[in-house]
């Protein structure tokens, strides 16, 4: 389909503004715009059918299944939306005064009261924008912590399991990362661990359960090794959701945990974000939190911002309202019971894999927790059917793919998380496709390799687009593709659907 | 066109999947077929700057596929002489040809004794099939 | 009661308890060791029915004083401009709203396909060449630039005008220390950053962030300002108001290396400061260094256009510790919103709506007739007045009369107590200026 750029005629638009008569004041010749932007020129008409048209090449959480591993993609109530929209929330500027804010302000402090509870740790800051600024934050409170205790300490240890975004913080925030191994049965090595420990290791971040979706079997030893060092504990809560009043991180012994509330708390991912990454921490590193958190004071809320130790301010304001709000409502809904959430998250979870282990191969067999790692590297040895290829066909059978080649120490890897908001039936469509296809490789690799043959577009080409990057529409010397081949018909149906 | 599977005899090799061919006090660097393969079809070469320094067993520059990206390692120390701009400008040409064409960059060598070091093709064969 | 998100019933529970060979949904936590279970409910408050949950809800929202309910002067880096009806009726469809990054791209083309026109948008606003899709906001994008700065020049000096956004200097403080920086600020002259003294710290910087408008509405030198950097190979980097690059020259063409903003002003509620988006823009030498995602269009299997998620091996997933950044979540949906809405302005809107703003802002100095604390000044949409007394009591006594006046800069500048920041927009009219210089009056401002 065209661009936007491509559909733009001189002279229309969209946009109505009022007008007034008023002189206007000079510019300076070298601060003045002489050449305008070319922005789209489209009637409303025009820009509505645009976008809608886009949103049919799109699949979200509302298109169908989206068991993308360690992402959680539950379903979004849309009272969530319709309460986001309140003209208190939504117009309301985070620079009003305190005495106009206090339905906002209790909001937050009435989140902050449940995080604390959820992770079982102390006090919390809202203020993080996602995970990986959580994790950043939470490595940045573990530096002020030994730096006002004078010690200097170098090194984070980080799972060879591990998101990527948990090194990348590592080196943000001035550390050094020291991977360590998993063993036979997914825990974290505790015979590596042990060796990589000293007084040199602020700390250690842990997603648990795992990436590969397994609870670590010897957490409590885990967090002895690093205490008795002096070092701290950050709790990456990216697969909160399979513990949320189970078992709690702070139990565990981290000291920082982050949130996902995108993941956790069903903020919409709305196809990349928004999200939030609050962090709650142990009381010893209260004093350093980010400024401003939510303070009550009897009836009334109030930001402070009275904390001499803060590492200072990781975004504007209190943080990402609008996420606040809809994660709230979400907890709300569920109340204490917000413990069936993660039990339905589980047993899913444990029922998809029940289903599908025989065909594919599973790296570490014990019971998973809210999601789990299958290989097609069976696939790969016996048809020379990739991962890839697996989650390709997926597309054709009307479900989005689960995660891929992810963690890094599994070949091949499948990573799928149902969620607690799936029904029965759905997992068992999708079992039945994910079977189908493991047999569609013994019979016909070839069809697994085509595919999708049934998305609007097929296979795309990204050694092209990292080759020559074009990366934004170049008007007069765009290349002219509005004439696109015709769409093949499906070479065929895929079966079993 | 991909490169079929090649060690030649005429280079030396370096653990970490490089080679070197060594001519006088100069020698040529490369990646082998493996480290190719492994990587998939090159999409950017990050070349050291020419007259910079390079040592034995540390990265000197980065090559990169859609998915993937490594640190290219000195088999041998030197300073850099010339820069491969027909990699830099189409990288594949490292997956068409990488003992030839393919090359990355030649240095003028600091500490020729190092190339007693580096294995043969057959004792990085060896190698090879005990990954 | 089964909560009403959950769909499983008793008895899928129990057929799939028994496909999975387990007697209870307790036996699948058999990995958790007994210690770390919980023995206890968590300690939240009951659940909410649907109709309770909005009633609840409702009832907070009613205790905060948006903007409908008071006449607001207030900007101070997010703005109570238009957002039109069609940015709501885009956003609010499930595709875009509930899909996850696009990562499997034969499934997403509608977000990455939109991703790559508000990276075009982007590039046309600000005159780079560049975009990502998005970051937090216009504070971290500044901490960002400085992460490429950093990288790009070996430099571990950061300098930054004071009259920046406080909040932007906040957060850039607060990253530096980690990525190994030292940061300078350079004091405005009478409300705006003078050149020169910009060169003299500029020297051995990484890079030199200005505010064009900056945090006091008044215009910049900017081109003097980037041209104090370039001198000394310190990156300009310009944090640049949307809404403004219809009628404020672009900095892509006075030679900054980086643009960086706020979106929100371009199609964002206010939402008590978030989730906004931040734009992030670069000369193309930058591409390798740029955070967080970009789309590239390419063609598929068949020779069709498509879009693809590239350059990926920059990020955190790929280059793990080495990555240009840990961003990954970013604010796409905003980002969109400020496609959807640069969209309907068109070019023609965005340079009326500037001029708009211009000209009331003009017209709020002049009713006023206070005196100015930078009277030499242009200035865009917000300018700054004494009120002869601390502006916040002023704040205050105007509230009570339903109108917001606007920000008091002593909050972040000493020695500005009786200065207030007053933002116009297009939402403002004459008659509604007229009223609030009426009650500044009262208030004996």
């Amino acid at each position: 389909m065209k661009l936007i750029f491509e559909k733009s005629r001189p002279g229309r638009r969209a946009s109505s503004l009022p007008r007034y008569d008023l002189p206007e004041p000079e510019i300076a010749a070298d601060l003045r715009r002489e050449t305008p932007p070319r922005l789209p020129e489209v009637s409303e008409p025009e820009l509505v059918r645009h976008f809608t048209e886009l949103t049919s090449r799109n699949y979200g959480v509302d298109t169908g299944f989206y068991p993308l591993g360690s992402c959680t993609m539950k379903h979004n109530p849309r009272v969530n939306e319709r309460i986001v929209d309140l003209p208190g929330f939504r117009d309301l500027h985070p620079l009003q005064e305190e005495d106009g804010a206090q339905g906002a302000l209790e909001l937050m402090w009435r989140l902050q009261e449940i995080l604390a509870e959820v992770a079982g740790l102390d006090a919390v800051s809202l203020q993080p924008a996602a995970g990986s600024q959580g994790e950043l934050t939470g490595l940045m409170l573990m530096r002020a912590y030994f730096a006002e205790r004078g010690e200097r300490r170098r090194k984070v240890v980080i799972p060879d399991t591990a998101h990527g975004t948990n090194p990348a913080s590592v080196t943000m925030a001035g550390y050094e990362v020291v991977s360590v191994r998993t063993d036979p049965r997914g825990n974290v090595d505790l015979g590596d661990l042990r060796g990589k420990v000293d007084a040199e290791t602020a700390g250690l971040m842990l997603t648990n359960p795992s990436t590969l979706g397994l609870f670590d079997e010897g957490i409590e030893e885990v967090a002895r090794i690093f205490h008795d060092a002096g070092a701290l504990l950050y709790y990456d809560g990216a697969n909160l959701n399979a513990v949320c009043g189970i078992s709690r991180p702070g139990d565990m012994g981290f000291d920082i945990v982050h949130f996902n509330l995108h993941k956790t708390f069903s903020q919409p991912h709305g196809g990349g974000g928004p999200g939030a990454g609050p962090i709650a921490v142990r009381g010893v590193l209260e004093p350093f939190l980010p400024v401003p958190t939510v303070a009550r004071d009897a009836d009334r809320f109030r930001y402070e911002y009275d904390r001499p130790r803060t590492i200072g301010r990781v975004r504007a304001f209190g943080g990402p309202f609008g996420v606040f709000v809809r994660s709230y409502a979400y907890i709300r809904a569920f109340g204490p019971e917000l413990r069936e959430m993660s039990e339905a998250a589980v047993l899913n979870a444990n029922y998809l894999l029940a289903r599908l282990k025989d065909a594919y191969e599973l790296p570490f067999d014990r019971l998973c927790m809210h999601e789990f790692v299958l290989s097609a590297r069976n696939l790969k040895r016996e048809h020379g059917v990739t991962a890839l290829d697996v989650a390709k066909r997926l597309i054709d059978h009307g479900f989005h793919p689960p995660t891929i080649y992810f963690p890094l120490i599994v070949p091949e890897a499948l990573m799928i998380e149902p969620t607690e908001t799936e029904p029965k039936e759905t997992l068992d469509a999708f079992a039945e496709a994910m079977l189908d296809i493991a047999r569609e490789a013994a019979e016909d690799p070839d069809a697994l390799r085509r595919a999708p043959t049934r998305a609007v577009v097929g296979r795309l080409d990204e050694v092209k687009a990292a080759k020559r990057a074009v990366v934004r529409y170049a008007f007069e010397d765009h290349p002219d593709l509005s004439e696109e081949p015709a769409r093949p018909v499906a070479a065929e149906a895929p079966k079993g659907v | 066109m991909a490169a079929t599977e090649s060690y030649p005899d005429d280079v030396k090799y370096h653990p970490e999947h490089d080679w070197a061919r060594v001519e006088g006090g100069e020698a040529t660097l490369g990646i082998t077929w493996y480290a190719q393969d492994a990587l998939g079809e090159l999409v950017h070469f990050e070349p050291p700057e020419e007259g910079a320094t390079v040592t034995k067993d540390q990265s000197y520059g980065e090559v990169e596929s859609v998915k993937a990206v490594s640190d290219v390692i000195a088999p041998l120390s030197g300073d850099v002489v010339a820069v491969n701009r027909a990699v830099v400008d189409a990288p594949e040409t490292v997956n068409e040809d990488p003992y030839g064409d393919g090359w990355l960059i030649r240095i003028r060598l600091t500490n020729p004794q190092e190339v007693g070091d580096l294995l043969n093709a057959g004792a990085y064969r060896e190698l090879l099939a005990g990954l | 009661m089964t909560p009403r998100y959950l769909p499983l019933t008793e008895a899928d529970r129990d057929e799939m308890l028994g496909a999975i060979g387990a007697g209870s949904v307790e036996a699948l936590f058999v990995d958790v060791p007994e210690s770390l279970r919980m023995r206890r409910p968590l300690a939240l408050e009951r659940a909410l029915s649907e109709p309770e949950l909005v009633a609840h809800l409702r009832g907070l929202a009613e205790r905060n004083t948006h903007t409908g309910a008071e006449l607001s002067f207030l900007g101070a880096g997010v703005y109570d401009h238009y957002v039109p009806a069609v940015v709501d009726a885009i956003l609010s469809r499930g595709e875009f709203l509930t899909a996850y990054t696009p990562y499997q791209p034969e499934v997403s083309q509608g977000v990455l396909q939109a991703i790559f026109e508000y990276q075009t948008a982007i590039c046309e606003l600000t005159g780079m060449q560049v975009s990502n899709a998005s970051g937090y906001d216009g504070t971290t994008v500044a901490a960002d630039a400085c992460y490429v700065a950093k990288h790009v020049t070996g430099r571990a000096k950061v300098v930054v005008a004071e009259a920046v956004n406080p909040q932007v200097r906040q957060v850039v403080k607060t990253y530096a220390p980690g990525f190994g920086l030292e940061v300078v600020e350079v004091p405005h002259r009478d409300g705006v950053t003078d050149p020169n003294e910009l060169g003299q710290v500029a020297r051995d910087a990484a890079c030199v962030i200005f505010q064009q408008p900056n945090f006091f509405g008044c215009l910049e030198p900017a081109p003097e300002l980037a041209a104090a950097a370039n001198e000394h190979d310190a990156l300009a980097v310009a944090h640049v108001d949307p809404v403004s690059l219809g009628v404020l020259e672009a900095p892509g063409h006075y030679g900054c290396a980086l643009a960086i903003g706020e979106g929100q002003a371009a199609g964002n509620a206010l939402a008590y400061g978030g989730p906004h988006y931040g734009f992030l823009a670069a000369r193309e030498d930058y591409i390798r260094r740029m955070p967080g995602r970009i789309v590239g269009e390419t063609t598929d299997v068949h020779g069709r256009r498509g879009y693809v998620l590239t350059l990926q091996t920059r990020e955190q997933h790929i280059r793990r510790e080495k990555a240009t950044s840990n961003i990954t979540t970013n604010q796409t949906l905003l980002a969109l919103g400020g496609l959807v809405y640069l969209t309907w302005l068109g070019p023609q809107g965005l340079r009326e709506l500037g001029e708009t703003c211009t000209a009331l802002a003009a017209y709020a100095k002049q009713q006023l007739g206070l005196p100015l604390s930078f009277p030499d000044r242009t200035t865009f949409k917000e300018f700054v007045v004494r009120v002869g007394r601390p502006a916040r009591e002023v704040v205050a006594a105007a509230r009570e009369r339903g109108v917001h006046p606007g920000y008091a800069l002593g909050r972040d500048y000493a020695g500005l107590d009786d200065a207030l920041l007053v933002c116009v927009t297009e939402k403002r009219s004459p008659a509604e200026i007229d009223r609030l210089a009426d009650v500044l009056a009262e208030v004996g401002a």
